[in-house]
């Protein structure tokens, strides 16, 4: 074995400022995303607080369960952050990985100074701790309501492999402002599970460009499902972490009325929308199919255009 | 699930002012070593849990090698496997130690 | 039991809950004097964005009337509605929010119980009676995260590995033993029983501040280890 050959094509070399979030490992968004050596953590690896539930299907454990949580400093700003690693096991919801995420957000309600940072990476909920992970899911939305409801902001950061899916996605919906790049996805249902309950011709799954005009993070972000969209880059999503950590979205009643109101009008606008490049034109966009080519600085400044005109 | 223990002595103390790092993911090809400043000087404990069986002798290799090139005294590195082949193995072994001395993690 | 059934036994004396395109609306009143908000859906209908909506509506109706009436949701349910329209319309975001208002319809003071009576799955179940301050069922409800032969397509493990391996854990597989022994539910009524009766009884419990469900999942065994992490973590961001 010629270990100098393999160290020179270390394929996890980083150079901060051209990193690629999607690329990059949960526990390198964390380190890129709060300033420099600040972040400590909570029930990290060395205590090996592993799945109960793997070993019954012969599956390898992760010493983390899958999700980073601790805290740090943003911009000097002492922040809760959890950061889902997508890659092991589909960055999908086990009952620790849940509850270390359950946990984060009770003691930010009783804290109330921090705001919450969730770097979501997931395709729901774990199967083989399906009951588990459901529940969970649950917990966490109440835990973030609860957050909210204390005035604490609830950010989410979403472009990762595995997207956000399932659960993950009920989360996000909860959050007080939500940030996604280009490569993440946010559905309830995922892409082949739609396929197979309605068919090809509804939703071919194989057709990556439907996918992300359905599900995408410039149609979420075109439609109302993220406040902000992000470059697939670590400093973009500082950026965006920075900005959204200071909406301070009040959580009451008066909240929900509005955004009853909100989502009652975009099924009347778009409910008869076939495609996203139909809900796209009635926004405003002159040349919708052209928008899955913008490239980043271009879809902001439209995205901003499209806002001013139809808000 | 294989569980494979492998003791060693070794040359000197492994350098770094870090107590303990991690690195790689346990994906499909992938594996994640922690590695922990736990031991006397004069030895190394690489402990691995895979679910790949009947690979302990190629472990073995590659963990004997790591250990002659690295000197990794003092440490203990558990690894939980994804199905890595030895030349990942080899570098995220590299990659923990080296870990220690260099940038926070 | 049937809707019919359920309905009667909880409001003898009559109610004005009417169905419609599978969504259940309308109000009753207990013997007790309680008068019960009910929402829900019937028919083992998905719930997409139309029907999340609508049950989101009747939700801060309760709410704006500040009557503080206690909410029922009743589920006979399938999972979320998969279809290319309700995800480009952002079903998430639908769900969510009415996850939203019952947690939020629960904490200005209108107690939320969920009954499942029927069948649930998936993003319905977390929305509707997982969003419920206390979840109660009835003997035969079927609770499903996913059933057992789309696991085992999904897994690529065989459905009679996936059935001996629920044999030996509550953690996956569907059904009502499970989801309570987890401590999703919290409760199985008794159908021979009044359900005005139990119900009152569950409504006069104080109102537990916290989500005790992880605790109880613990009790029970059938989650060992969320309570104790939660806390745990808890117990380090507070102290740092």
């Amino acid at each position: 074995m010629n270990s100098v050959l393999v160290e020179s094509q270390d394929p996890d070399a980083t150079w901060w400022s051209t990193q690629s979030w999607f690329g990059a490992s949960a526990r390198e968004r964390v380190r890129g995303l709060l300033d420099a050596e600040s972040f400590e953590e909570f029930i990290g690896p060395e205590q090996r607080e592993m799945s109960p539930h793997l070993r019954l299907f012969d599956l390898p454990e992760q010493f983390d369960d899958g999700i980073i949580v601790g805290r740090g400093l943003l911009d000097n700003t002492p922040v809760l952050i959890a950061a889902q690693e997508g890659r092991f096991m589909g960055g999908a919801f086990g009952e620790v990985h849940a509850a270390k995420l359950t946990g984060l957000l009770r003691a930010a309600s009783d804290i109330r100074s921090m705001p919450v940072l969730i770097l979501f990476d997931t395709g729901g909920v774990r199967l083989q701790e399906a009951n588990a992970g459901e529940l969970a899911i649950a917990e966490i939305m109440r835990a973030v309501i609860e957050a909210r409801l204390a005035g604490v902001p609830v950010v989410g950061l979403v472009g990762g492999r595995a997207g956000c899916y399932g659960g993950g996605s009920l989360i996000a919906g909860c959050c007080s402002a939500v940030a996604v790049s280009e490569q993440g996805r946010i559905s309830v249902s995922g892409p082949e599970v739609i396929e197979t309950n309605r068919g090809v011709e509804e939703f071919d799954s194989k057709d990556r460009a439907l996918v992300w005009r359905t599900m995408g993070g410039k149609h979420r972000r075109l439609i109302g499902g993220a406040e902000m969209f992000a470059d697939d880059t670590v400093p973009s999503f500082r950026d965006a972490a920075r900005r959204l950590i200071k909406r301070v979205p009040p959580m009451n009643v008066a909240t929900l009325v509005a955004e009853q109101h909100r989502l009652v009008k975009r099924i009347e606008r778009f409910g008869a929308c076939a495609d996203a490049v139909d809900v796209w034109r009635s926004l405003g966009a002159a040349e919708p199919q052209a928008i899955p080519a913008l490239a980043y600085q271009e879809f902001v400044a439209l995205a901003h255009r499209l806002e001013e005109v139809s808000p | 699930m294989e569980h494979l223990k492998y003791r060693h002595a070794a040359q000197q103390r492994a350098p770094g002012s870090k107590r303990q790092a991690l690195v790689g993911v346990v994906a499909s090809g992938n594996l994640e070593v922690l590695v922990e400043r736990v031991l006397p000087d004069g030895l190394c404990e690489v402990d691995i849990r895979t679910a790949a069986a009947g690979f302990s002798e190629i472990w073995r290799l590659v963990v004997a090698d790591f250990v002659e090139r690295r000197s990794p005294g003092g440490l203990k590195l558990s690894i939980n496997d994804g199905g890595a082949r030895p030349d990942m193995v080899s570098l995220r072994l590299a990659q923990a130690v080296r870990a220690l001395e260099g940038e926070h993690l | 039991m049937t809707l019919d059934q359920i309905l009667a036994s909880l409001f003898p004396k009559g109610h004005e809950v009417v169905l419609d395109h599978g969504l259940l609306s309308g109000r009753g009143d207990l013997p007790g004097g309680t008068t019960l908000t009910v929402i829900g859906v019937d028919g083992r209908t998905a719930v997409g964005t139309d029907e999340a909506i609508r049950l989101s509506a009747n939700v801060l109706d309760v709410v704006k009337r500040d009557s503080k009436d206690p909410i029922l949701v009743l589920i006979d349910s399938n999972s979320q509605r998969m279809s290319k329209r309700d995800e480009l319309l952002g079903l998430s975001e639908f769900l969510a929010h009415l996850a939203k208002c019952l947690i939020i319809a629960d904490s200005v003071g209108s107690r939320t119980i969920g009954l499942l009576y029927g069948h649930t799955a998936a993003g319905a179940f977390i929305a509707t009676a997982l969003a419920t301050r206390a979840l109660v069922a009835l003997p035969g409800a079927d609770p499903v995260v996913m059933d057992l032969p789309s696991m085992s397509r999904v897994t690529k493990l065989p459905l009679e590995v996936l059935e001996e391996k629920a044999k030996s854990t509550p953690v996956f597989a569907p059904g009502l033993e499970n989801m309570t022994q987890t401590g999703a539910v919290a409760a199985v009524l008794d159908p021979t029983i009044s359900l005005a009766i139990q119900l009152e009884a569950l409504l006069v419990k104080p109102v537990e501040s916290a989500d005790t469900r992880d605790r109880l999942g613990k009790e029970r065994h059938g989650r060992p280890k969320a309570a104790e992490i939660a806390a745990r973590v808890y117990g380090l961001a507070r102290g740092s």
